[in-house]
């Protein structure tokens, strides 16, 4: 066996084995029903609830808004990136702010959006984005700080304009770095948009979820949770594939 | 009297400073032939490359006035003129036939002229077998080599090369140092060569320019008197050594200059 096939072994089984585990302590009864089923249980749920198509509304509304979230702050997250490194006044007066910007409880905000953009989906969409662009932004700024001046100056020589040189030469080479910053954005629009349909939507999966945990109904909760974790998981597993992908062609690790 | 390829004439560098300003270079005249292959040495900070960024128009001179085929330099590089760094310059994410055509697909060519100037420039360069490869993969000298063949490729009519095998062994700089010569008979231009290296220096050009330490200025003009198909076997030539020697009296007390007062 070779070493990646190795190393792939190991992570399977870093998740294989908790779940068995788990399933054991289910059926012996050591975790009850009530507590948490069975992961075969959960599986099975879940399977049921898309299949019966009852909760296509709520997946469909939190992934669009999810993908939503994701998206605009990637773009906007690259774009004010790329601005703000171009003027180094801005970048003075909001380094500071970006640096202590996690600290910042963006869900204590929510009823003000709620009073400013009503009930609809774009408070929910705006928690994810504010949680998410920041770090788009600050992952930009590492990139484009470690294009090398050389770079620049081959751009030059070839007369490429600001745009030219940002678009086809300074953000390719900081792709890396880029990339860094849309996996954060990923994970950040899924905490920000389920979050807060979690507190205080009527729609969504983090609405159903909370709506199945009032109702201690562990039949659609933990299938939910499943769900929400499958899909998460499988996106940034995707990212990081891409990622690895890209920075092995430029030698990392080497 | 032909005009020179180059023109430089009282031109000066001048970088402000917190305290006042730094004469880095000048007053510099200079003229470069056209077809030559011209290198200049100095010590260590005397403006070398900034001589080479006033011709490439990468930075303006304080005084005095650059021309290239007559023409004023104004604030954009020239058309005609390629520029060869010591750093890296290749792209990281782009291959190498797709780092040599990056320039060529900026001009208005046809998809047949830009595969042909890109399997010459691979042939020459000794990159055939690596079109599809990536720069990591490669090691540094077949990445200058990448880089001399995206300027190669776009034909042009001055050559600036700013220390371009500074990073690279003593064996490989000597192979490189043929290959472009041979580049330099083929194609036909004018190369400008700023190197620390004074053999380099002697090996490769025509005429081999002696600058003082800073503020840099030319304090004497060799000529090697080589022939034009001379490759690195020229260092066993008892002449090399007396042009290497010639250069080493001429700047010793400049490079002792540029080392400070201690020395």
């Amino acid at each position: 066996m070779t070493r990646p096939q190795r190393i792939a072994l190991y992570q399977a089984l870093a998740v294989i084995v908790p779940v068995l585990l788990l399933e054991a302590g289910c059926r012996a009864g050591i975790v009850k029903p009530l507590t948490m089923p069975a992961p075969s249980a959960m599986t099975v749920g879940l399977v049921q609830i898309l299949a019966s198509g009852r909760m296509n509304a709520a997946i469909l509304k939190t992934l669009a808004n999810v993908a939503a979230a994701f998206v605009s702050s990637a773009i906007v997250g690259i774009a004010m990136g790329a601005v703000i490194h171009r003027i180094a006044p801005v970048r003075r007066l909001l380094e500071p702010l970006f640096s202590t910007y996690y600290a910042v409880p963006i869900y204590g905000f929510y009823p003000l959006f709620i009073v400013v953009f009503g009930l609809g989906d774009a408070p929910q969409v705006l928690i994810g984005f504010m949680l998410a662009v920041v770090g788009v932004i600050v992952s930009t700024l590492n990139g484009l700080d470690s294009v090398p001046r050389v770079l620049t100056k081959t751009a030059r020589v070839w007369r490429m304009s600001g745009v030219q040189t940002a678009l086809q030469i300074t953000l390719p080479y900081a792709a890396p770095h880029l990339f860094t910053g849309v996996k954060l954005a990923a994970a950040y629009s899924f905490i920000g948009v389920i979050g807060a349909e979690f507190i205080m939507s009527q729609s969504g999966l983090g609405y159903e979820i909370r709506f199945a945990f009032d109702n201690l109904d562990n039949g659609v909760m933990y299938p939910l949770i499943l769900l929400i974790l499958i899909v998460s998981v499988g996106l940034n597993m995707t990212l990081d594939h891409w990622d690895r992908r890209l920075r092995a062609r430029r030698g990392a690790g080497r | 009297m032909e005009t020179p390829h180059v023109r430089m004439r009282g031109v000066t560098r001048v970088y402000p400073t917190e305290t006042g300003s730094l004469h880095a270079l000048g007053p510099v005249d200079l003229d470069l032939r056209k077809g030559e292959f011209f290198a200049v040495v100095g010590p260590s900070g005397c403006g070398k490359s900034t001589l080479l960024e006033m011709i490439a128009a990468l930075a303006p001179p304080s005084e005095g006035a650059v021309e290239f085929e007559g023409k004023p330099i104004g604030a954009s590089v020239p058309d005609g003129v390629g520029v060869v760094f010591q750093e890296n310059a290749c792209f990281p994410w782009l291959n190498v036939a797709d780092n040599i055509t990056f320039g060529l697909r900026r001009q208005p060519l046809a998809k047949d002229e830009i595969a042909r100037r890109l399997d010459y420039a691979l042939t020459l360069m000794g990159l055939t077998d690596f079109a599809a490869a990536y720069p990591a993969q490669l090691s540094g000298g077949m990445r200058q080599r990448v880089c001399i063949a995206r300027t190669l490729v776009t034909q042009p009519r001055l050559i600036l090369l700013d220390e371009p095998f500074g990073a690279l062994d003593q064996q490989t700089r000597l192979l490189m140092g043929d290959e472009l010569l041979n580049l330099w008979r083929a194609t036909g231009a004018t190369v400008l060569l700023i190197t620390h290296a004074l053999d380099e220096a002697a090996m490769l050009a025509d005429r081999v320019a002696v600058m003082s330490s800073r503020p840099g200025r030319i304090i004497e003009i060799i000529e090697t008197g080589w022939p034009r198909d001379r490759d690195s076997r020229i260092v066993s030539d008892p002449a090399f050594g007396a042009v290497t020697g010639r250069l080493w009296t001429l700047l010793r007390d400049q490079s002792l200059n540029a080392l400070g007062p201690a020395h």
